[in-house]
Order: structure tokens, then C-alpha cells, then sequence
């Protein structure tokens, strides 16, 4: 546990596990609810969604912020997640589980573990040849694996139409059955709540100890150069390689946490404008940062439901699709001025107004 | 000198038996040949069929290889993969649409909708170089993710604000020939029993026109010589007195123009709507790393042969799978051709 030699991380972590404990015992302990606390704009689901997105935007920023790796085509890995878990609870007759396993309260939890090891080993066999590509090579191959595996859940190759009701087309899985221990069902959301940031706050732990290890070094070797750090005994294809598939593993948790969160999923979730959605998460919080994720992730929330309630203040009539035109707006204003998200940003600012040299970070 | 390292370290550490990777290559097609073959027979297709798909295939492709024009354009100054370049196209498609639909001028219709093409070229070209100016000129030097992420939030932009002015209803354009004849309806001729519409003919012949206007404008004038050399060469061109700032804008002059003018030709064949361009600009893009990204002519056959090979896939499988067959052979291109799957050249660490 190497992290915990930072004390910033130590508090940290304290400051985000104070929060969710309180938002969550004020939902449960206050009728009006949390939401009533943000005024409207955050409801408490939007809390349990901003904790799955941030275990998979975790796994992004390892890949894309600290190795340099593009990753345009990250939802489909969360896709595969959910995917996986929706098959087998949901159409568990169709692929031939009995019945007696297919509603045993155990069932889902051993399919969020074996999803990710299925997860992991695709992104292993694509992850081999793909990461041999730089830039914007590598950007344009996981775009189109993203696209190709989101094709995938829609139209099942087209086989024959027991095939087809794996997936359910473009209309999706519905009827995910909540997770539970023995008879303790893990919902109210209140409940979910709590499962899903612990999983956040592990991956979180486990990013930072692996940012703060040889590995973590390793990572941001090959991030300024691949060639360099080949020179010094990085093996980089292979810790390119052990990037990509922990990141797709993350993703794969996510998915599957989501999946018995919605109780439905639809390949729209996980498509290339998902995977866009997930970049900007990662570039609001800064991509070289494993805190920027849930930052991110909430800045992201809270910028669309300002616009989505405020928008129409703006321009008339208005409805919250053009929410996009901010993002992009929002997107390309940090890729210009902050690179390495808002915390940096506003911190080099700060450096360059006291005319003090930068440091590295 | 740190390009010459690269290559040897990238030549070294991959020593294939050429002979033997063709031989594997040409056994990988006959099969992937006898493969569409097989699943056409099951569908009864006969050589008609096939024929239709090939021309349909040709169509689409053309739309592509345009794309591809301006893509290749852009990158080749600037190492800037341009994901707004579907926008450009959707521009020029909405445009042109919309103005036609409100007749402005009171002339024939065909004179309108020459005046709204030339409009919509224009007013694209305007918004090329705007964003040049303002998002891209700033940040030259970024990395390739920064400056990719940057395209994406401008495409994302654009979409939004035809979105906002459009909304999500699809637009109507007439085929081109109807402006010529007494007929409502796109001329059709039937060779051979085989379908081409007449738009599909515009089509044809506007790449054909764009891409002479292209070879003559950057081998004939004295600014597509100067652009020409500032992609073999920045640092040397610049020693020259070109100035690559002007170049960069240029290219990015060019690039809208031509994506316009696909838009505007495809817009009879699709109903044009806000968010037509994504696709477009993904498959032009496809299509350019299939001819190398480099090369203009080799992205024009990139085109045409991806529209035939997506076409005729999806013609013997199923429609809905269309577009998986183009990013696969993106994927597959990038990683075993990724010079392109006409270049001769060695592969180098461009990649």
C-alpha cells in the first residue's frame, strides 16, 4: 500500500469516503432526499451513475492520461460488462442455464468476475497487434473496435434469430434482476449506492498504487517516449498491453455494475458518442490524474443537467440535446489551454502568475 | 536523425518472409472471394446482382474517396487527422438543401440551385478556415490525441449548432437531372439490366472534375507547388520562404471545398441530416489509411474500393452490418498495411 506515503492521497481519500457517506446518509435518513440539498440539479442516482462512470474513466485515465495511449472506443468494454451480466441473468434460458443457478442469489456475482476475465483476455488478444500502433493510428483502431463490437450487440451477425435474442437487437436486454446476498436485496438504490462506490473507491486505490510503483514510473516512461523508455528496460509492449486490458477490466466491472443498476441495456449506451462522452470525462479531471476521474465524472454530470434545466434561458425553445454544443465548446477549450485537465490548468496558471518555473507534474 | 533511428528499430524487430506473407495474402482473398460467393449463392444472387452491388458500391465510394481528398489534404501539412471533415460534408449537403427548398432567386430552379451550391461551398470554406484560425493554428505543436480531441470537440460543435438550427428532421434535395428534364422523378438507366441512377452519374463526374481541378491547382500554380512542398518537406519549405501557417490554412481551404461539393452531389441520394456527417468522415477516413493517408490518388481508389468491398459484404450478408465491414478492414489495414494497400514502400514509424 504505497499510496498511503502520500498524505494527499491519504486525505483524499478520507475527504471522498466522508462525502459519500454523508450524501448517502442523508438520502436514507432525509425524505426530500439529497437531490434537495443541490437544489434539483444532482439526484441520488445521478450519484450511483457518477460512481460507475468513474471506475471506467479510472481505467481510462491510466491508459490514455499516464501511458499515452488513445482509446476512443472505451464504451465497448463497458458495453461487453454489461453485456455479459444482461445475457446471462436475463436470457440465462436461452444460452441454456438452469434455472435452479440461473436464480440463486450467487449467479450475478460470479458473472462480474467472469465477465471481466472475458473482458480482459478480448482486450488482451486486440490489445497485442492494436497498441503496436501510435497516435493517431491507435486513436482511429479503437474507435473502430469500439464501433465494430457496438455493431455486434445490435446486429449479432445475423445468424438466425435464436441468436438474435441474445442481444435483443437494437432494443436491448430489459428485465436485469437486482443483485442480493442470500435474501438481502442490494436495492433500494440507497443500497446499490453503497456497492457501487466501494468498487469506485477500490479501483481508485488500486490506480493509485499502481501510479505510485515501478510500473507507474514504467507507464509515464512510455507516455514521453516510447523509445526512451525501450532504451531504459521497459518492456513497453507488454506494459502497454497490461494497461489496456486492466482498463478494459475496469470498464467490464462498470458495465456489469450498471447493468443491475438500469436493469436494462441497449447498445446506444455504448456506443462511439459514449466513448467521446468518456473522454471528456477524463480530459474535465485531468487525464494524468486517478482523482481527476470522479471529478470529472461529476463535472461532467453537473454541466449537462445545469444546461439541460438552464439551456432554454439561452435560447429559446430549446431543449437539452444542445447540451452537445457546450461540450464540444468545453472539450476543445481545455484541449487548448489545459492538456492536463482543470486542476493542472488552474494550478500552472497560478505557477505562471507568480512568474515561478513550472514544475513538473 | 531520430526519424533514420526509428525506421531501424521498426524494420529490426519484424523480420517477415515476404514471399511467404503474399502467398498467404492472395490464399486469403481467393478464400475471402469463394466466402462472398458462397453466402451470394445461398441468396440466389446471379452476375446482375453482383453488378448492381459493385455500381451501388462505386457510388458511395465516390462520396468517400472526396472525403478522403480532404482528409489526406489536411494531414499531409499539418498531421492533423480532421474528424470535423464530416461535418464540412454535412455543411454543404444541409446548405445547399435549405436554400433550394426556399427558391431565393427568381430564376429557373436549376439556376437556384447553382447559386445555393455556391453558396454552401462558400460559406464552408468560411468555416474551414475559421476554425484554422481559431482552434487549430493555437495548438500546432500538441500532441496527436490533443489535436484529435480537439477535431472531435469541433465536429461535436458543429453538429450541435446544425442540430440547433435544423433540428433532427431530414432535409430534401431533387436529383440534378430533374432540373434538366420535364420528369419529377431521377432519370434511370439500365445497362445490362444493371440500375444507375442518374444521380449517381453526377456524382461520378463531379469526383472526376474535383480530383483534375485538384492535380492541376497543386501541380500547375504557384501555391499548390509551394503546398505540395511544404508536405515532403516543412523545415525545407520553410527555409524557402513558404510559410507554413499559410499552407496549413490552405489545406484546410481546400479540404472544406471538396467535402462541400460531396455533400452537395450526395444530398439527392440521402436525405441529408444534422448528424449524417460522423459516418461519413469515419468511412472518408478508412478510406484515406487504405491509400496510406499520404497520397491522394491512392486515397481516391481507397474510396471507390471500400464503397465496392462494404457494398457487396453487406450486399451477401445482411444490411445492418455494413459499417462493421469498413472498420474491420480499418483495424486490419492499420495493423498489417498501414503504408497504405498500394504502397510498395517499407513500413516506417509514422505509424
Amino acid at each position: 500500500m504505497k499510496f498511503i506515503a502520500s498524505h494527499r492521497n491519504l486525505w483524499g481519500l478520507l475527504a471522498l469516503t466522508s462525502f459519500i457517506l454523508f450524501a448517502g446518509w442523508f438520502e436514507i435518513t432525509h425524505p426530500e432526499g439529497f437531490s434537495s440539498l443541490t437544489g434539483g440539479i444532482f439526484t441520488f442516482d445521478a450519484l450511483v451513475r457518477i460512481g460507475i462512470l468513474t471506475i471506467v474513466v479510472v481505467g481510462l485515465n491510466l491508459l490514455m492520461g499516464y501511458t499515452g495511449q488513445a482509446s476512443l472506443g472505451q464504451a465497448a468494454f463497458y458495453g461487453m460488462g454489461a453485456y455479459f451480466s444482461a445475457i446471462f441473468t436475463a436470457r440465462a434460458s436461452v444460452v441454456g442455464i438452469p434455472d435452479t443457478i440461473a436464480n440463486s442469489w450467487w449467479w450475478p456475482w460470479l458473472l462480474i468476475p467472469a465477465g471481466m476475465l472475458i473482458t480482459g483476455f478480448f482486450a488482451y488478444l486486440v490489445g497485442r497487434p492494436i497498441l503496436r500502433l501510435k497516435g493517431h493510428y491507435l486513436a482511429m483502431a479503437t474507435l473502430g473496435l469500439g464501433i465494430v463490437v457496438v455493431i455486434l450487440f445490435r446486429e449479432n451477425f445475423g445468424i438466425s434469430a435464436k441468436v438474435l435474442s441474445l442481444t435483443g437487437g437494437s432494443d436491448g436486454i430489459p428485465g436485469i434482476p437486482r443483485l442480493r446476498i442470500g435474501t438481502y436485496e442490494l436495492w433500494p438504490v440507497t443500497r446499490y449506492y453503497f456497492l457501487v462506490w466501494a468498487m469506485a473507491l477500490l479501483s481508485i486505490i488500486l490506480s493509485l498504487n499502481i501510479v505510485n510503483s515501478r510500473v507507474g514510473r514504467a507507464l509515464r516512461a512510455i507516455h514521453s517516449s516510447d523509445l526512451a523508455a525501450e532504451v531504459i528496460g521497459v518492456n513497453t509492449a507488454e506494459f502497454k498491453t497490461r494497461v489496456f486490458v486492466l482498463s478494459a477490466i475496469m470498464g467490464s466491472l462498470a458495465g456489469s455494475l450498471y447493468a443491475h443498476f438500469q436493469a436494462a441495456v441497449s447498445p446506444p449506451t455504448f456506443g462511439f458518442v459514449a466513448s467521446l462522452d468518456l473522454v471528456i470525462m477524463a480530459a474535465m479531471g485531468g487525464m494524468a490524474s486517478v482523482w481527476g476521474a470522479p471529478f470529472g465524472v461529476a463535472a461532467f454530470f453537473l454541466i449537462r443537467e445545469l444546461l439541460r434545466a438552464r439551456m432554454h434561458l439561452v435560447v429559446e425553445g430549446a431543449s437539452g440535446e444542445y447540451e452537445v454544443i457546450a461540450f464540444g465548446l468545453i472539450l476543445i477549450l481545455l484541449m487548448i489551454f489545459a492538456p492536463d485537465g482543470v486542476v493542472f490548468g488552474v494550478r500552472n496558471t497560478l505557477h505562471r502568475l507568480r512568474h515561478k518555473p513550472l514544475s513538473d507534474s | 536523425m531520430e526519424s533514420t533511428i526509428t525506421t531501424n528499430v521498426a524494420t529490426r524487430k519484424r523480420k517477415p518472409s515476404m514471399s511467404l506473407r503474399q502467398g498467404l495474402s492472395v490464399l486469403l482473398l481467393l478464400a475471402l472471394l469463394l466466402l462472398i460467393f458462397w453466402l451470394g449463392g445461398k441468396k440466389h444472387f446471379g452476375l446482375r446482382q453482383y453488378a448492381q452491388l459493385i455500381m451501388d458500391g462505386l457510388r458511395a465510394g465516390a462520396i468517400y474517396a472526396l472525403i478522403a481528398l480532404g482528409l489526406v489534404t489536411i494531414y499531409n501539412v499539418t498531421n492533423v487527422i480532421n474528424f470535423a471533415q464530416g461535418a464540412f460534408v454535412m455543411l454543404g449537403a444541409m446548405i445547399t438543401a435549405d436554400l433550394f427548398a426556399h427558391q431565393l432567386l427568381p430564376f429557373a430552379p436549376a439556376v437556384n440551385l447553382f447559386a445555393a451550391a455556391v453558396f454552401a461551398i462558400l460559406f464552408t470554406t468560411a468555416v474551414g478556415l475559421f476554425i484554422e484560425r481559431v482552434v487549430i493554428a493555437p495548438v500546432r505543436d500538441a500532441s496527436p490525441l490533443t489535436l484529435i480531441i480537439i477535431t472531435v470537440g469541433v465536429y461535436i460543435v458543429i453538429q450541435g449548432l446544425a442540430l440547433l438550427y435544423w433540428g433532427t428532421g431530414a432535409l430534401k434535395l431533387p436529383a440534378f437531372s430533374t432540373f434538366f428534364t420535364e420528369a419529377t422523378r431521377d432519370k434511370v438507366y439500365r445497362p445490362f439490366g444493371v440500375i444507375i441512377k442518374g444521380q449517381s452519374l453526377w456524382i461520378w463526374t463531379t469526383t472526376a472534375l474535383v480530383m483534375a481541378v485538384l492535380y492541376w491547382f497543386f501541380n500547375f500554380t504557384i501555391y499548390g507547388k509551394a503546398f505540395q512542398a511544404s508536405a515532403i518537406n516543412r523545415t525545407a519549405a520553410r527555409l524557402m520562404g513558404i510559410s507554413p501557417s499559410k499552407m496549413s490554412l490552405l489545406a484546410f481551404v481546400v479540404a472544406a471545398a471538396v467535402g462541400a461539393v460531396a455533400g452537395i452531389v450526395l444530398a439527392p441520394v440521402t436525405s441529408p441530416t444534422y448528424d449524417m456527417g460522423l459516418k461519413l468522415g469515419l468511412k472518408g477516413f478508412v478510406a484515406a489509411i487504405m491509400g496510406g493517408l499520404v497520397s491522394a490518388p491512392a486515397a481516391v481508389i481507397g474510396g471507390l474500393l471500400l464503397g465496392v468491398v462494404e457494398n457487396v459484404a453487406a450486399g451477401v450478408t445482411k444490411s445492418g452490418l455494413k459499417d462493421i465491414f469498413a472498420f474491420i478492414i480499418l483495424i486490419l489495414v492499420l495493423l498489417y498495411r498501414p503504408q497504405g494497400i498500394l504502397s510498395k514502400a517499407k513500413e516506417t514509424e509514422k505509424v
